[in-house]
């Protein structure tokens, strides 16, 4: 059994330590909200928190997680309560598809967390590792925006 | 001993300092673009890719050729100048003989030593015609205005008559002078990559005043915290390389059978994707023939290699646990394996040098291509591992794939690029 802090909570895995951090945040834990997008730490819809600091999740291995904190989409905020990312990023109706993001919430809370009022060059910076095959990316920088300007 | 050394070069330096400062050239406004010819400019921004002018002369997210990027040395840091031809910041008053004395014997325009961070000592090589295209070229960038920023170097070496010193020890002047047992092809590529190309600027080791072991050309040398390989018979890659796999490395910077560019490698193979085929073609030539055919034993441990690499299976163990979560999805696939098939391990470099830097770099850093550039990736771990983890996962892979000692400088080489990340 592999123990787990995710989103504050402490869960008992029984997972091959090889095991990718997603497959048992979606497979075990039913926590949804991190994607399978390549599987290959390229495309960032897998991207959770791990220590404050944005991993890809595909190419985590849970046994590398102990005794460090993970924090996915869910640790943000709820349906009915969405974080602050959540909500800029509902407000500049940043979605097409949606497929990426939940990575890219998660690659810009990482930022916000570090820097809380970033320049637009450092938001291009950190979200550049996160494709959008929608082609949404102007929403996407201007929802970044908004966040960062939000209490 | 660099101290003893040095306070002799030091006495040197003072007695001939007086005799080592040169005249300046007089300024003289650089000529329009409409009075150079387009095929001279054409040809010297081909020449350019080569000579890598760009990667070195530019700053991160900065105007090309404006200079400012930051080149850490044992001695502090150098700051490129900006080589735009803006009269007052740049070399806008820079007659082609001052460019030309610049090249070939290190001096800047009002006769200061240069220091040999510019690679001067390479580009004494260059022939008339080809200094001649490479003015062309600059003369006609868009001029920025961006005031260079003074180096950073600690004392001594913050004297610019010590680099006179230097010069007069290390320095020796001299156009390139062809083999005639070897064929043109040969030629040309010697003429590259010991001219413009500099490749052994970063591949050969250098003594503790930053000058070159002659006896121990492409032997391996430094860049920018990476270890660049050796390039001649002592090349660590376990894959021997061909001139035909060396001319598609540095074309593309992928090849079936060895690592991808990364580090200060990246920039150079972009800039070589647009050289001359021809002339790419030659500087694998001539270095695939400076490393010569492979010996038997050689041979065989690449065969042996490349066996290994198709049948796998891994020892367990806490790096290995690491390497097959985080790795293995792609590397364990191959590069036949198409869109994320990454190089087998058993067929890298980067575990088999003498230091385990390149290999933490890259398990750290990733390798991406400059920011809306296309290129190779890999994404990098700094976040994803702790220290520990990245040390279980150095020992497993230098041990599994680079069948060697123990590295012995993993927490050194850890704890710098931990730093700088900072």
């Amino acid at each position: 059994m592999i123990s787990l802090n995710v989103n504050g909570k402490t869960e008992e895995v029984d997972a091959d330590p090889a095991t990718p951090l997603l497959y048992v945040l979606r497979d075990h834990l039913q926590l949804n909200g991190a994607k399978f997008g390549c599987g290959l730490g390229q495309c960032g819809a897998c991207t959770v928190l791990v220590d404050g600091r944005a991993v890809f999740s595909c190419v985590t291995p849970v046994s590398t997680l102990a005794g460090r904190r993970v924090t996915t989409l869910e640790g943000l905020g709820t349906p009915g309560k969405p974080g602050r990312v959540q909500r800029a990023f509902i407000a500049e109706q940043a979605a097409q598809c949606g497929y990426c993001i939940p990575g890219m919430i998660m690659q810009a809370q990482a930022l916000l967390e570090r820097t809380p009022h970033p320049t637009s060059t450092e938001i291009r910076k950190q979200m550049s590792g996160n494709l959008c095959r929608c082609g949404t990316h102007m929403r996407i920088l201007r929802a970044v925006e908004r966040a960062a300007r939000e209490p | 001993m660099p101290m003893p050394r040095f306070a002799v070069i030091a006495s040197v330096a003072v007695a001939v300092c007086a005799a080592c400062t040169a005249q300046p050239v007089a300024p003289d406004a650089v000529p329009a673009r409409a009075s150079f010819d387009p095929a001279l400019i054409a040809k010297g921004a081909q020449l350019a890719t080569i000579g890598n002018c760009q990667a070195c002369h530019t700053a991160e997210d900065g105007r090309s050729f404006a200079g400012g990027r930051a080149l850490e040395s044992p001695y502090g840091t150098f700051y490129t100048s900006n080589i735009t031809p803006d009269p007052d910041t740049g070399i806008g008053r820079w007659s082609e003989q001052a460019f030309a004395r610049a090249l070939r014997e290190g001096l800047d325009r009002e006769g200061n030593h240069l220091y040999p961070a510019f690679p001067y000592e390479y580009y004494t090589r260059l022939t008339d015609e080809d200094i001649h295209a490479l003015y062309a070229y600059i003369a006609t960038r868009e001029p920025v205005r961006a005031q260079n920023r003074p180096h950073e170097l600690r004392a001594p070496f913050n004297s610019r008559a010590l680099v006179g010193a230097w010069k007069a020890l290390y320095f020796e002047r001299g156009a390139f002078r062809p083999d005639p047992a070897r064929d043109a092809q040969w030629n040309r590529g010697a003429y590259l990559v010991n001219g413009l190309g500099h490749c052994s600027a970063c591949h050969s080791p250098r003594n503790s005043l930053g000058a070159e072991k002659k006896d121990q050309l492409f032997s391996g040398g430094v860049a920018e915290g990476w270890h660049g390989p050796a390039l001649n018979a002592r090349s660590p890659a376990p894959m021997p390389w061909t001139a035909d796999e060396l001319f598609k490395y540095l074309r593309t910077g992928l090849d079936d059978v060895h690592s991808i560019a990364a580090g200060p490698m990246e920039p150079v193979v972009r800039n070589l994707a647009r050289a001359p085929e021809e002339d790419v073609r030659a500087m694998a030539a001539y270095l695939a023939a400076l490393a010569g055919p492979p010996s038997a034993e050689r041979r065989k441990r690449a065969d042996a290699a490349l066996a290994q690499a198709k049948t796998a299976s891994r020892a367990n163990g806490r790096g290995a646990e690491v390497y097959a979560g985080a790795c293995a999805a792609c590397h364990d696939r191959g590069r036949e394996a198409g869109s994320g098939g990454a190089l087998p391990l058993e067929l890298g470099t980067a575990m088999t040098i003498p230091t385990s830097s390149n290999l933490l770099r890259i398990v750290l850093e990733g390798i991406a291509p400059p920011e809306g550039e296309r290129g190779r990736a890999m994404p990098g771990f700094a976040d994803a591992l702790t220290d520990a983890q990245v040390r279980d996962l150095a020992a497993y892979i230098r041990g599994e794939f680079g069948r060697a000692a123990a590295w012995t400088d993993v927490d050194e080489e850890l704890k710098k690029i931990r730093e700088e990340r900072k």
